[in-house]
């Protein structure tokens, strides 16, 4: 395998070149090569004497290639294009519907429907698209406290998300998870994992069954790939070590995917971890390790195939940093007075959305009009979710006590193999037990 | 486990036995209420947090504190702040979210007579961690014979918040308090606050220090004696919040705001609660507790964890084996509902005491007029 951190770009393709060349019009060209400290995270100086170590002075933010397979057959398209029309299309509508999901959340959380810890997404909008939006139903998605896009992209249905956050019966957990727990079984999304490094090892035991089901089960074809999202946070976490080796060890179908937007609440990426570049830990257990501009949507669309396809191929399974950033506070709790203006502007004019307009838009994929189009139909959907959360039934009394167990009243079950509870002569306590 | 516990506390205050099982009960008057009578300032729950930190940092160079956000953060809920910049980056430690790791690593420090701190941004994340504060931690100075104790304090905020959720909202002190090795403390005021954590800083034990976020912000009228930086609370000891002789309610944290406050209305109905704030949940006072059902005949208990298994069963079980026979009505337990806490704003309300649970619970005590049914 070749993991070359060189800056040997394997996307040879106008529009990838071409868009890091466009950013570097507006980004200071340290921030894109690797001779500085390329890596923002903090520029707050660290304290004298503070036993942090100094943030390693290399940091390069070159895609680096997963595998010689995306090379050859790029060098043998026959378009330059990266996606077609119908394709920037969807991919341009997923992430307005995200940003315009989390601002309406903001609004109404500020208005009392929400409540408790709301985190939003804003910024991070390629990462959730460009890589949910290639995968199938049956292809699972594991996800944090941040989870409304992940949820959004996956296909679970604005109204459902929303009213969840309402704390309203018809919310996609009955009110029951809230906005860190989204679940939903019908698009495979199985958390809505609210502690750090958590979602980790569920994600990997999800792949796990795949594999499972595919080997032992006979299920030839049960080819379902996991995408496990966490932050840079996390990668501190000792559960993603652990995972990284189980998964490598047993060549398990899943990518994790680190959403590296250079802060964990007030800790900077630098100050948490002795070497920033975690796409290094992918090699270090024996998968490979991308690192890739996490606000290029096309970027990282393009590196989440080769992941997602080495994974159904049965190749295993791959770690992708995409360097990211967040547009508000990492709650809307938080006072966000940490990051330093300066590094908020230079991602804000990196916005993830105003780049695929652009890209659309230079290659004639769509007009201004067709962009708009999606707007206000984005716009209705949002005004739609609200009013239906809005006037969506509280959750009655009753559904307190259930769902906790899958056993109606958790006495197991009967020889007969049904549940005890479900015999009558269990509840006149006349059954033998 | 039937022996008699010695128990050494901390600095500050006198050593006293703590009884087992077969607990002489004594007196429960208390020392302690006279605070309450002389000249009041107020204090928020945070500040006096924040003062008891700096105070006992300043007394000794072997404290330091460590946790997620501690430092430049100024703490996920203040409770640290200002403290970085006093105390410098060698002694206030933002850490990586690796709870495992760094409490292990605070553990370690322990051993080697350094009296860390560790700050949990919230106690649900101990869980990542439970292995080196049971494990590591509460077992080492039995293991090795008294020869290594573990100085350490684990703490930061417990019990239910408000709409987060069912992982970011439990109650961790009965689980804790099963734990032969630590010691689990739970303030409730300001007062409790400043002399509990000065306490468990000083104390030679590891001791879980379970705070709640939803008293923070809150003030508290301290005395001048609260003030004062030799000012330290017993570990093991509860405290009578509120005389009375109707009947008996224990509580903890939050909960004691509550049990006083369902007091007040009880008292216009004529029952003259007594309320006592436990303060340690292990060691558990069951001295305060058992006087004061001799007394009153009758015990409520509030918590916002569990029912099963939890504090107030710990609490019956103590009255039912020493005070069976002062008993004239049956022991209630007012706890959270027995689920994961849901999100909905309606069901979460259900889902943990209200004070109206404990004027209900503590009427079926005093009248066995209303029909008894199961609490929450
Ligand atoms: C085990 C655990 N410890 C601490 C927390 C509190 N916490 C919530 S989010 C967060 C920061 C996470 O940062 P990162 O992984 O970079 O993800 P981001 O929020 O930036 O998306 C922390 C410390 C938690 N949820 N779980
Ligand atoms: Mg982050």
């Amino acid at each position: 395998m070749s993991f070359s951190a060189a800056t040997t770009q394997p996307l040879r393709l106008n529009t990838t070149a071409g868009a890091a060349a466009r950013s570097n019009d507006k980004v200071p060209s340290s921030l894109l090569m690797s001779k500085t400290p390329s890596f923002l995270g903090s520029t707050r100086k660290l304290r004298p004497g503070c036993v942090a170590a100094k943030p390693n002075a290399q940091r390069r933010s070159a895609v680096v290639s997963v595998s010689e397979a995306v090379k050859e057959k790029k060098a043998s398209a026959s378009t330059n294009l990266l996606i077609t029309r119908e394709e920037g299309l969807e991919l341009y509508e997923d992430m307005v519907l995200g940003r315009a999901f989390e601002d309406m959340c903001a609004q109404m959380y500020y208005r009392g429907k929400m409540f408790g810890f709301v985190h939003l997404y804003n910024g991070q909008e390629a990462v959730s698209t460009g890589f949910i939006k290639l995968t199938k139903q049956e292809d699972t998605v594991v996800s944090t406290y941040r989870d409304h896009v992940h949820s959004l992209s996956k296909g679970v249905p604005a109204r459902e998300v929303m009213s969840e956050l309402f704390g309203k019966a018809t919310g996609c957990c009955r009110g029951q998870g809230g906005s860190m727990h989204m679940f939903s079984k019908a698009h495979n999304l199985i958390g809505g994992f609210a502690f750090i490094g958590e979602g980790i090892p569920v994600a990997t035991g999800a792949a796990f069954s795949s594999k499972y089901r595919r080997e032992v089960l006979k299920q030839a074809d049960c080819d379902h790939v996991t995408l496990a999202f966490f932050g840079d946070g996390t990668a501190n976490n000792g559960q993603f070590f652990e995972c990284l080796n189980m998964a490598a060890l047993w060549k398990l179908p899943i990518v994790f995917v680190v959403e590296n937007n250079l802060w964990a609440i007030g800790m900077s990426h630098l100050r948490a971890t002795s070497d920033p570049e975690i796409w290094k830990k992918g090699p270090a257990f024996g998968m490979p390790g991308v690192h890739v501009d996490g606000m290029d949507v096309l970027k990282v669309r393009e590196v989440a195939k080769e992941a997602i396809g080495r994974a159904r191929r049965g190749e295993g399974p791959t770690l992708v940093e995409c360097e990211t950033y967040r547009f508000r506070g990492h709650s809307l709790a938080d006072p966000d007075e940490l990051r330093d203006p300066a590094e908020k502007a230079h991602y804000a004019a990196r916005d993830p959305i105003t780049a695929l307009k652009k890209y659309i838009f230079e290659h004639n994929l769509a007009s201004e009009q067709e962009l708009k189009a999606i707007d206000k139909k984005i716009d209705e959907v949002l005004e739609d979710a609200v009013e239906f959360a809005d006037e969506s039934p509280l959750p009655p009394r009753s559904q307190l006590l259930e769902n906790v167990f899958a056993d109606p009243k958790g006495f197991g079950i009967g020889p007969d193999g049904r549940y005890r509870c479900e015999d009558p002569k269990f509840t006149q306590g006349t059954a033998k037990v | 486990m039937l022996g008699i516990i010695r128990q050494k506390l901390g600095a500050g205050s006198s050593s006293a036995t703590m009884l087992g099982q077969l607990q002489r009960i004594r007196p429960a008057a208390s020392a302690l209420r006279s605070f309450s009578s002389s000249a009041k300032e107020q204090m928020t729950v945070r500040d006096a947090l924040n003062s008891a930190l700096d105070e006992e940092m300043s007394a000794d160079p072997k404290v330091f504190l460590m946790g997620e956000e501690v430092g430049e953060y100024q703490g996920a809920y203040k409770i640290t702040k200002g403290l970085l910049d006093k105390y410098g980056p060698e002694r206030v430690l933002d850490t990586p979210i690796t709870e495992a790791g760094f409490t292990g690593i605070g553990v370690g420090a322990a051993y080697y007579g350094l009296k860390p701190v560790v700050e949990f941004m919230t106690f649900n994340f101990s869980m990542q961690a439970i292995d080196h504060i049971i494990n590591s931690a509460a077992k080492s100075n039995y293991m090795s014979a008294g020869q290594i104790n573990v100085p350490i304090v684990f703490r930061g905020p417990n019990g239910a918040a408000a709409g987060v959720g069912a992982q970011h909202s439990q109650c961790y002190a009965a689980w804790f308090a099963a734990v032969p090795g630590l010691k689990v403390l739970a303030p409730y005021s300001s007062e409790d606050a400043r002399g509990l954590l000065k306490a468990a800083i000083r104390d030679p034990d590891p001791v879980v220090f379970l705070e709640n976020e939803l008293l923070y912000g809150e003030s508290f009228p301290v005395s001048a004696e609260v003030f004062d930086s030799s000012f330290c609370l017993p570990i093991g000891k509860a405290k009578i919040e509120r005389e009375g002789k109707d009947i008996t309610i224990t509580a903890f944290s939050k909960m004691v705001g509550y049990a006083l406050q369902a007091a007040e209305i009880l008292a216009k109905e004529g029952i003259n609660a007594e309320v006592i704030n436990l303060r340690s949940i292990r060691p558990l006072d069951r001295a305060t507790i058992n006087t004061s059902v001799r007394k009153t005949n009758r015990l409520i208990t509030v918590e916002e964890g569990f029912p099963q298994h939890g504090v107030g069963a710990e609490i019956c079980a103590s009255v039912v084996e020493e005070s069976f026979g002062y008993l004239d009505a049956p022991v209630e337990r007012v706890a959270g509902a027995d689920v994961p806490m849901p999100y909905a704003a309606n069901l979460e309300r259900l889902a943990v005491p209200q004070i109206e649970d404990i004027v209900r619970a503590a009427k079926r005590a005093c009248y066995r007029s209303v029909p008894l049914a199961a609490s929450a």
